[in-house]
């Protein structure tokens, strides 16, 4: 591990310099917005940033993506065979991503790779990359992410950490992923002292989370009881089952495949889909298990802050982004409902105590 | 006395004397300039009710083929979507006990976040002044500059339909020029008009918040979500996303009340009433018609009248 500060003025040349051996994405403003887009000719990054609208999860796992191709016409010997497309998984950087949202892929890696199967599509574009994070030097007061088992200056996943100090940033190189990268940009010059002075703009950042949440007892509450419990009905009640929560989540990972022809071409591909709406559990006899909002808002919240604490033990599946608290239309809170999930009973107990 | 006082008078009243099993209204939000809609079923619970510029959100949504016997906090807007609803045979007249809130005007959060550039940490409403205050600094906007724009075109602020009003109506605005952006996208050649709408749906990303936050759309199952057959593709591809949007646009002709619910629900901030002014104005212009205002009348797209201004009807 070493440390190395990048000239702020040299990081553009740096960065196209770079373009010859990755495809960089960065931060831009777009409007009123920031987004990752691919560093190209008349593409200006912009760190001046606090979090990107969208969740950079797309960047991997992008909301539409083909998968195979295939064709219906029957004059040609391949008519009706699924063959796979073509992809470009030749190695990519993003520089200035969030460490919460590259925490975030940790978490849904669990998801697409296990000791059973692999999805060659998450698995490829992630191992692709190298993520240069980018410490928040000043947290959204949305921000819950010291409670949620991250933090503005958390280096899980990252191969290189970015730390603002002024007119330099500080490189922590973490990885060989991200020493290759450091080499390549020629970063060389290192400055003593620097690791105390990232340890105290560490413990500043972390000063300023003003939002937390409460999980210590999630895991040993009753699954039952908690799926059972009166307050979904308040909980949900606002909700108007929109995806917006699950679509600008990080964590969220929930796709359908779908077949779409044009003529007598096709291609297969999978969509991000949501637990949000109705069509996500209906049964192709009519029947829908998660007929009705109160449901569906249970179901995420349970799977976030219940069923993720169980099967992985491994904290909630949520990094404290605050994205779904800012654009819920309807102000569903997720520090709130956790809140409630994980004081539900608490009177109970101690009574028994 | 104030609006929030009055209505918590009122709901506590009607809860007592079981007018109604429940009352729906807004909370205080987490954020700021953000209320959640909630309801009471209990004068103890009628506490958590709170009024200000952010109680946005279209009320009548939760409404929709409801049972009970329930009391509704309804801005102009809402009340008019109250009508739109009786007429729909949505909701009944004597299921609601319609707690009318004449109209200040919803604050436009997008506007004040973009006005403020940093953080914003609290908003406090003043008699016509919002105070915004951030991590060290804070701003003061007259409240007219920072209103929702269905808001601040508004003709019908005071509720159309009430069974008690929480104040005085007010005076409503007079000479208002309510399509002056419809005026420029008709003056546009074929062209420009598709590339207008092309750019303002660039940033869809189909989370249907537009929809679901608007009272008008609660078909049991939205053609976009038919699967068989499958009307619509699901992707991003721009021909379904416009699909969805200029359909959906036309289901809510000379039904719309420009309550804005859809614009303020938005998370990627499409300017959603595009789509539907253009219809509200012929729906005005051609069959004098706006939606919402009576129970004594049909709506335009569900009546015919002798002296239709389309030849071909005739």
């Amino acid at each position: 591990m070493r440390i190395v500060t990048i000239d702020k003025k040299k990081l553009v040349a740096d960065l196209d310099k770079l373009r010859g051996d990755y495809r960089i994405f960065v931060p831009v403003k777009e409007e009123k917005y920031y987004s990752f887009c691919e560093l190209l000719d008349g593409v200006a990054p912009d760190f001046d940033y606090l979090n990107t609208r969208m969740s950079p999860k797309a960047l991997i796992y992008p909301q539409s993506e083909v998968m195979f191709e295939y064709s219906l016409d029957e004059t040609r010997e391949d008519h009706h065979t699924v063959k796979e497309v073509s992809k470009n998984y030749a190695p990519r950087a993003v520089f200035g991503i969030r460490p919460c949202d590259v925490k975030a892929f940790s978490l849904v890696g669990k998801n697409f790779v296990t000791p059973e199967y692999k999805d060659p599509y998450w698995l490829k574009a992630f191992e692709a990359t190298t993520f240069i994070g980018y410490a928040c030097n000043e947290p959204c007061n949305s921000c819950f992410c010291t409670t949620a088992g991250c933090g503005p200056f958390h280096e899980e996943g990252l191969d290189v950490l970015l730390v603002d100090t002024g007119d330099n940033w500080l490189a922590k190189v973490l990885t060989e992923k991200g020493e290759k990268l450091v080499a390549a940009a020629g970063w060389n010059t290192a400055v003593p002292d620097t690791a105390e002075q990232i340890d105290v703009l560490k413990q500043s950042a972390e000063d300023k989370i003003v939002s937390h949440v409460t999980t210590d007892r999630l895991k040993d509450q009753d699954t039952i009881a908690l799926y059972e419990a009166s307050f979904w009905e308040d909980v949900s009640f606002s909700c108007i089952n929109c995806g917006t929560c699950t679509f600008v989540c990080p964590t969220c990972w929930c796709f359908d495949i779908q077949d779409e022809n044009r003529g007598k071409n096709g291609q297969r591909m999978r969509n991000w889909d949501s637990c949000m709406f109705p069509l996500f559990t209906l049964h192709g006899s009519g029947h829908n298990p998660r007929g009705t909002k109160r449901h569906r808002v249970r179901q995420r919240f349970m799977h976030k802050l219940k069923y993720y604490v169980d099967k992985y033990d491994e904290g909630i599946q949520c990094v404290g982004c605050g994205r779904c608290v800012r654009l819920c239309p309807v102000n569903i809170d997720i520090r709130r409902v956790c809140e409630l999930m994980n004081s539900h009973g608490e009177a109970a107990v101690c009574e028994v105590k | 006395m104030s609006y929030i006082t009055k209505i918590k008078e009122i709901s506590e009243k009607i809860l007592k004397d079981c007018t109604v099993e429940m009352v729906i209204g807004f909370r205080k939000g987490t954020v700021p300039m953000m209320n959640e809609p909630c309801f009471a079923k209990t004068p103890a619970e009628v506490k958590q009710f709170v009024w200000d510029g952010n109680c946005g959100i279209n009320l009548v949504n939760y409404l929709s083929d409801r049972k009970e016997k329930i009391g509704i906090v309804a801005k102009g807007c809402d009340s008019r979507n109250i009508v739109t609803h009786i007429l729909e045979n949505k909701i009944k007249r004597e299921q609601l006990y319609i707690i009318g809130v004449p109209c200040l005007g919803m604050i436009d959060r997008r506007r004040i976040s973009a006005a403020f550039g940093t953080e914003i940490t609290e908003v406090r409403e003043d008699g016509d002044q919002v105070i915004v205050t951030g991590p060290g600094s804070e701003k003061t906007f007259n409240r007219t500059d920072v209103m929702q724009e269905n808001c601040a075109i508004c003709i019908h602020r005071n509720p159309v339909i009430f069974d008690e009003m929480v104040a005085d109506p007010l005076e409503e605005q007079k000479e208002v020029d309510r399509y002056a952006d419809v005026r420029h996208i008709e003056s546009l050649a074929p062209d420009g008009k598709w590339a207008f709408f092309e750019g303002i749906l660039d940033a869809c990303i189909r989370c249907y918040a537009c929809r679901n936050a608007c009272p008008l759309c609660y078909c049991p199952t939205c053609f976009v979500d038919e699967h068989r057959p499958q009307w619509v593709g699901k992707s991003q591809d721009p021909i379904d996303i416009r699909t969805f949007h200029f359909l959906r646009a036309y289901h809510c002709a000379g039904r719309c009340t420009d309550c804005g619910a859809c614009e303020r629900a938005c998370p990627v901030g499409i300017p959603m009433r595009q789509f539907t002014k253009k219809l509200e104005k012929d729906c005005l212009e051609l069959f004098d018609w706006e939606a919402g205002i009576t129970l004594d009348i049909r709506p335009a797209l569900d009546s015919y009248r002798p002296n239709d201004p389309d030849e071909f009807i005739k």
